[in-house]
């Protein structure tokens, strides 16, 4: 579904990703490990198209089709979705306007899919603004539920969510990447950032991946990396790699 | 009064539409009265409320003598030289609203005044809202499309009694061609409370404006909200200013300018007379394509307690707003669209729905041309 090689990207003029190579299959789940500041958010990014983030030699090819120079929202009209993990506020434009401009969808069926996630009181609220940081992680799945992308980034979707909350988000999640589908049903893939791995607990993801410093240093099961991190670090991926 | 809406039909399909442009409604279906002005005759008054009556001026000055008292005190006669030419008038025009005391209409009333045929089209209103009474107007001003130059030197007295509430919502649809200088000031009373909003989003020579509310008495609250857009040709002088002249009031200044080529000079005044005082400026502008956004807030203290505070903010817009609204498939115009629209939201709190909507739709059929 998703094929990325030797790409390079800078950010103002300066390297943050070095010869990243990751292939998601239809229908798979990745998770994306690593420290502050490594460069996953700019992964991220770099696949949606987003200005600022220069993708300098590589290619990014999205169902066999290239989309390494495409804008963005012809990328999102491809089918691919992102929960951005510090989205911009807009004051003056309504939650519940932009989830009507994004999907086309009713008002009625949007009230629905707000309830689904307790978000119905925030659909007459200004874009993010004021917005905790729970509430920002429901409305940008709300947002991803009105868009159902194909191929769903989310950049540490469980940060700053409660733990009641944790699971409405997790099962979320799930169902926008088909969990719930039977696997030759499943054609949804997904790509998570995560620290902490909680999310783990509400969907099997099928690859884990290590980026150190700009570069994917490790691919392996999600939860055994998880557990080396743990326990070790990052520096114990670095070790383990020159071993 | 005569009743002559008919007058108003033999206007062109064209000029009609630019009429409904500034929120006029002829089918008077969400109305509680109406005054037309084209050029200097007065063609229509009507109220339907029981205490609100809607005259022209010099039938009023007939009909109450106090109402001289209101003639020239909140406007000074001789402010400057449009105010004096008007002064000047043997035949002044205009309309006089008088909301009598504990008279309400939440329904507004519309005054239009439309710029035909004459080079010069000149008015003088006098609104007075007696205690505790309650008016909304919303006056709409424009031009023929015929109309290639002209000037509309309008005086608007605003007296707000003892607990009133007048809002005054002025909507404009001029041509290019057209200068236009209002001058009109408000005198409120203890717990009155004025609202004073103004929208320009269509072309227009020339703009300049600076109405003042004086704040004179306890608890009085004035408020003005300004929606613009400044296109290439245009010169909009805009300016609003507030004296809190007695204990408890509070004034707040907001501006929305957008210029898309034309030069908005967006001042502020806010004056500290009195402790107990608040006031706020705030003015954002957007830069669309290279034109002028000057913004000059002034605010001035004169007494302990008096707080005072100014925001003013120039730019464009941020790209990555535009790109997060992209990454939900909005494509790139529409997404700037998008974000112009919220950024042009300024919710009026005390305002009629009905007017909130009027805003509302004024903004969003200019909305299409950016
Ligand atoms: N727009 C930008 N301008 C300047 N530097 C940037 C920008 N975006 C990313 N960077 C830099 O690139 C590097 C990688 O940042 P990135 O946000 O991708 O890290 P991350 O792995 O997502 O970290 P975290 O776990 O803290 O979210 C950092 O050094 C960061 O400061
Ligand atoms: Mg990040």
């Amino acid at each position: 579904m998703l094929d990325i090689s030797d790409l390079h990207v800078s950010v103002d003029g300066k390297e943050v990703l070095h010869d990243v190579d990751l292939h998601i299959g239809e229908g798979e789940t990745h998770v994306l490990m690593g420290p502050n500041g490594s460069g996953k958010s700019t992964l991220l990014k770099a696949v949606m198209g987003f200005g600022g983030y220069c993708v300098t030699s590589g290619s990014i090819v999205y169902k066999g089709r290239e989309i390494t120079h495409l804008p963005v929202h012809e990328r999102a009209h491809l089918g691919i979705g992102i929960m951005f993990q510090r989205p911009p506020s807009i004051a003056g434009l309504k939650l519940g306007k932009l989830l009507a401009a994004a999907s086309h969808m009713s008002e009625d069926a949007i009230e629905a899919l707000a309830q689904s996630v307790n978000m119905e009181d925030l659909l007459n609220r200004d874009l993010n603004v004021g917005f905790s940081g729970g509430e920002i992680k429901r409305s940008e799945i709300l947002q991803l539920k009105a868009q159902q992308p194909e191929f769903v980034m989310l950049d540490e979707p469980e940060s700053g969510v409660d733990l009641e909350n944790m699971a409405l988000m997790g099962k979320a999640i799930a169902h926008l990447l088909e969990k719930d589908a039977h696997i030759v049903e499943r054609h949804r893939s997904g790509l998570i950032i995560t620290h902490t791995g909680y999310i783990l607990d509400y969907l099997d993801a099928d690859q884990g991946h290590v980026m150190i410093d700009g570069r994917i240093r490790c691919h392996g099961n999600p939860r055994e990396i998880l557990k080396v991190v743990k326990e070790g670090g990052y520096k114990e991926c670095l070790r383990c790699k020159q071993m | 009064m005569q009743t002559d809406v008919a007058e108003l039909e033999k206007l062109s399909p064209k000029d009609r539409e630019r009429l409904a442009l500034t929120g006029l409604d002829l089918e008077m279906k969400s109305r509680c009265g109406s005054f037309f002005q084209i050029d200097q005759d007065v063609v229509h008054t009507s109220c339907n409320v029981r205490g609100i009556e809607v005259l022209p001026i010099g039938a009023a000055l007939e009909k109450y003598d106090w109402l001289q008292d209101h003639v020239w005190k909140a406007v000074p006669r001789d402010k400057d030289r449009y105010t004096r030419y008007v002064a000047r008038q043997e035949k002044p025009q205009g309309v006089v609203v008088i909301a009598h005391e504990g008279s309400a209409s939440v329904m507004p009333l519309q005054a239009c005044l439309f710029l035909l045929a004459e080079p010069v089209q000149h008015v003088h209103n006098i609104v007075v809202a007696r205690e505790g009474a309650e008016i909304h107007l919303i006056s709409g001003c424009a031009s023929s499309v015929q109309m290639e130059h002209g000037a509309h030197l309008g005086v608007t007295e605003f007296y707000v009694g003892k607990n009133a509430k007048v809002t005054s919502t002025m909507i404009h649809s001029w041509s290019a061609g057209i200068s236009v200088f209002p001058r009109s000031a408000a005198i409120v009373e203890e717990g009155g409370v004025f609202l004073s909003n103004y929208v320009c989003m269509r072309p227009v020579r020339r703009i300049e404006m600076y109405p003042t509310a004086h704040l004179v008495g306890k608890n009085a609250v004035g408020r003005f909200s300004t929606i613009v857009v400044g296109t290439p040709g245009s010169h909009l002088d805009l300016g609003s200013r507030a004296v809190l002249a007695a204990e408890g009031t509070s004034a707040e200044l907001v501006t929305r300018a957008i210029t898309t080529g034309g030069t908005i000079i967006s001042r502020g005044h806010i004056l500290g007379e009195t402790g107990s005082t608040r006031g706020h400026i705030e003015c954002k502008g957007l830069i669309l394509k290279d034109g002028i956004i000057h913004a000059i807030p002034e605010i001035e203290g004169r007494r302990t307690g008096t707080e005072l505070s100014h925001e003013a903010a120039v730019g464009k817009i941020a790209r990555h707003e535009i790109e997060y609204l992209m990454a939900r498939g909005l494509d790139e115009e529409t997404a700037t669209a998008t974000i112009i629209r919220g950024f042009l939201d300024v919710k009026i709190s005390g305002l009629p729905v009905v007017l909130q909507k009027q805003i509302d739709d004024a903004i969003d059929k200019a909305e299409k041309g950016f």
